[in-house]
């Protein structure tokens, strides 16, 4: 079944000296019903960064939450630098000086940089806190690490990006051994993602070893030694990160040759259907934003995270509140420019936070699916609910996007990342929309779902809706698209059409521009 | 080879999972007290709890509501007051100033009862709702503003001289041998229960409370969702305080006192999560009832009634606990 490339490692291709840090030895979870995690057999080293790979729901989450004392496995065992150990608390293991940063992050909001970075470990004397010792010990982390931040700033004031590098500033606490990353990336602009690749550097010469979860291949060339990939939470083989081929892991991961990502997408551009003029929010999130899209074509909103890309979307869609000037939907200014109004008239905006903004995760696939189109057949009359008109258009919208585990009753919260968003992206069928704006679609998806995804966007671009793109994921912007507009700071900085749309073209366009 | 076993020992955890908490204590409740009193379980009693439970469960099925957005209705016991003490001074000064047209007073007094209490729930609609006050604060404030407005028109003492008919009809009246309370509440339940079910109005509660982000960029309006909820919970809370004003045949001032407890524990003993967006109708009238089946099993046993407010208290935190087991429970079954 699985299949053996030649570069496969074996154990002489090892770094020379290094000694394991941490191994697992027949690693099992089980939950009632379902085996999450089969016999893994890991192991990392000292100095590497060791990346696990795998679609959503392959284990890897289950697999680092063991490794970080968060979760107890069910047989098998843990070593750590050759001892047994049992990690029965996240704080035990950081005691050993294992330490996990996860997507979700556990910061207190209301508390300071400094308070969070020693919660738990409150520096003390005779039983009354030090405060000041506490932040002048932030501030050497802090500068250490070379993160920019305010030991005193309230955690609640910081952009999603910094509260990452507050989370990872913590695992600098005590000393460090093994730093667990769950695709720390995923909310980082480029610049701080480059400062934390310089970081791992640092870290790695150290002796510190990584082990690192992304799906971005980019990333695991320019940061990977060896690469783990897991399948249904079995392990399906170990490979040098450097040699390995892209087509190779995604083989590995997925179980098939996957040829393309991308389909070819037929553009077809037709008459404009959405146009803005000199679009400013009073958050000041955009300014003097304007653009045009048409029917049949996939246009790109690109730009770092925060440059506005992303409310921009929400603007046109009446989910923010404008300071100026105009948007135009079919020709017309809308009367009210509020969600309900814009998704009567055909504009439905899909946000990028399923979590947060997306679903409603205790109630069932069918539900979330439905729930922008209850004003409208076959789902309502208007008055009353038609539950059987709603459960036919919501299975065969299940059916068309492959729902997996095919039950639409089920919670939302019970899904895979890649299942919860199938039902965000149902709701464009739902009825007629003739612009959709897909923010981030395929964040934390993974790459068997995203070619799902893309070759749905691309039916939707064909079968005549016109199509906005956020995201920041280049090759999207670059594959996907035939138009794209590059945000900075709010405002749009060039647009780029066709050919033009080149990763080089693209980039620099990312970062300032205000000095030219 | 153990597969099969471990699906007779999940069976428990899995019904558990699926039903709530809330068929396990009924059936310990009528097992503990069938023993303990030989009644009980008779044919006239269990009319009786029915009877004695309407008040409650009206009030918890807009309590329901509350919790369904995630929010929550502390001053349903001072609608009760207020509806009372306004239902009876309005129907009582009616019916003096025409004694022949006993049923325009009745109607009078009703509504101007239902509408001073439903007053309650507009303000809490509108803080909650329109100025983002906490529905903690909002229906605490209101409790004490409406429970002042009650005592203050009284000076603290009973309202009499409603007609004679009232009472009879809607406190003690029957038809073909069921209390018509009764009669009420089933009507409230059946059109309440289109409403969530079959409307998408209904629906909007759900979603407001299973994610009001992903609700207002549906299109949902939030606010006017949440609005009505707290409008809705104070209307029917009112129609409860109109229909035991009926049942006391004296407009009061210190009813509804424990509603605010006991119509939360009733919802969350069925099953209505406390973060909102999940919750039936069908198990909140269960578990409304199973709290009037407990005092009327306590009643017959003779167990002290200060004693049985300990209970219900311990019966409330019981409910939460389970709610957090079951939880956990959920996440390690999925299915």
């Amino acid at each position: 079944m699985v299949a053996h490339f030649p570069n496969r490692l074996e154990s002489g291709a090892r770094l020379e000296g290094a000694r394991a840090l941490l191994e697992t030895v027949g690693l099992t979870r089980d939950y009632p019903g379902i085996r999450a995690l089969d016999a893994i057999d890991f192991d990392l080293q000292e100095g590497e960064v060791h990346i696990l790979f795998g679609e959503n729901g392959a284990g890897k989450s289950t697999l680092i939450s063991m490794l970080a004392g968060a979760n107890t496995q069910t047989v098998g065992e843990v070593l750590f630098c050759g001892e047994p150990v049992t990690l029965s608390s996240v704080h035990e293991a950081r005691e050993l000086g294992i330490s996990a940063v996860f997507q979700e992050f556990s910061l207190i909001p209301e508390m300071s940089v400094a308070e969070n970075l020693f919660l738990g470990a409150e520096q003390t004397k005779h039983g009354l806190l030090q405060s000041r010792l506490q932040r002048e010990k932030a501030r050497q982390i802090l500068d250490g690490l070379d993160f920019h931040i305010d030991p005193n700033a309230k955690v609640d004031h910081l952009t999603r990006a910094e509260q990452q590098m507050v989370e990872i500033a913590k695992a600098f606490r005590s000393d460090l051994l093994v730093l667990i990353l769950d695709e720390p990336t995923a909310s980082l602009t480029s610049h701080e993602t480059e400062q934390l690749f310089e970081l791992i550097e640092k870290l790695k010469k150290q002796g510190v070893g990584i082990i690192y979860i992304t799906h971005r291949m980019a990333e695991i060339r320019r940061i990977g030694n060896r690469i783990t990939v897991l399948r249904d939470g079995r392990f399906v083989d170990t490979v040098d990160a450097k040699t390995t081929s892209d087509d190779e892991l995604v083989h590995l991961m997925t179980g098939r040759v996957v040829g393309e990502v991308f389909p070819a997408v037929k553009f077809n551009p037709d008459e404009t259907i959405l146009k803005t003029t000199n679009l400013s929010s009073t958050d000041g999130g955009i300014l003097d934003v304007s653009i045009e899209v048409s029917r049949g074509e996939i246009v790109g909103l690109a730009g770092l995270v925060g440059s506005g890309k992303s409310r921009f979307g929400q603007a046109c869609f009446g989910a923010l509140k404008l300071s100026g000037g105009e948007v135009e939907f079919k020709g017309k200014r809308p009367k009210r420019l509020t969600p309900r109004h814009m998704l009567d008239q055909g504009l439905l905006y899909l946000p990028s936070d399923r979590r947060r903004e997306g679903l409603m995760m205790m109630r069932s696939a069918r539900e979330n699916i439905a729930l922008a189109s209850l004003n409208v057949k076959p789902f309502s009359n208007g008055w009353f609910l038609d539950r059987s008109g709603e459960a036919g258009i919501v299975d065969t919208l299940a059916d068309r996007l492959n729902l997996s585990p095919r039950r639409v009753e089920r919670p939302a919260e019970h899904f895979s990342g890649g299942n919860q968003q199938k039902q965000m992206l149902a709701r464009s069928l739902t009825r007629d929309f003739d612009l959709i704006i897909f923010d981030e679609p395929t964040v934390g998806v993974d790459v068997g779902t995203r070619a799902a995804i893309y070759e749905f966007i691309a039916e939707l671009c064909e079968a005549g809706a016109a199509i906005v793109l956020i995201s920041s994921d280049l090759p999207e912007i670059l594959h996907l698209t035939n138009r794209a507009y590059i945000f900075y700071r709010g405002r749009v900085q060039t647009e780029l059409s066709g050919n033009e749309i080149t990763e080089t073209n693209v980039l620099s366009h990312f970062f300032e521009r205000e000095a030219a | 080879m153990a597969e099969k076993h471990t699906k007779y020992i999940d069976l428990p955890k899995r019904l558990f999972v699926k039903l709530g908490i809330l068929p396990f204590l009924l059936l310990t409740a009528a097992a503990v007290f069938t023993f303990m009193s030989e009644n009980f379980l008779s044919g006239p009693n269990l009319m009786n709890v029915l009877r004695q439970s309407v008040y409650l469960t009206i009030v918890s099925l807009g309590q329901m509501l509350c919790l369904l957005t995630g929010g929550f209705d502390l001053s349903v016991g001072t609608v009760l007051a207020l509806t009372s003490v306004v239902g009876a001074l309005v129907m009582a000064s009616a019916f003096a100033a025409m004694p022949d047209l006993v049923w325009l007073a009745i109607i009078l007094g009703c509504l101007g009862g239902i509408l001073a209490g439903t007053m309650i729930g507009v303000a809490n609609g509108i803080g909650v709702a329109f100025f983002g006050v906490s529905p903690f604060m909002m229906s605490l404030g209101m409790t004490s503003v409406g429970f002042g407005i009650a005592l203050f028109l009284t000076g603290g003492t009973p309202v009499y001289g409603m007609p004679q008919a009232f009472g009879d009809i809607f406190g003690f009246g029957s038809l073909f041998g069921i209390p018509t309370p009764i009669y009420a509440v089933v009507l409230i339940a059946i059109i309440l229960y289109q409403v969530l079910n079959r409307t998408p109005f209904g629906r909007h509660f759900y979603a407001v409370g299973g994610n009001i982000k992903a609700a207002a960029l549906s299109g949902i309006a939030t606010r006017a969702t949440l609005f009505w909820t707290y409008v809705l919970c104070a209307a029917m809370a009112a129609i409860a305080g109109m229909l035991l004003t009926a049942r006391l045949d004296t407009g009061e001032a210190n009813i509804g006192a424990s509603m605010p407890l006991q119509s939360i524990a009733a919802c969350v003993i069925a099953g209505v999560s406390l973060r909102g967006g999940v919750g039936r109708l069908e198990n909140v009238v269960l578990g409304a009832l199973f709290i009037g089946l407990v005092q009327n099993g306590m009643n017959l046993a003779r167990i002290d009634s200060y004693l049985q407010t300990v209970v219900l208290g311990a019966l409330l935190i019981l409910a939460v606990i389970a709610d957090q087991i079951r939880l956990r429970y959920v996440a390690s079954l999925k299915d």
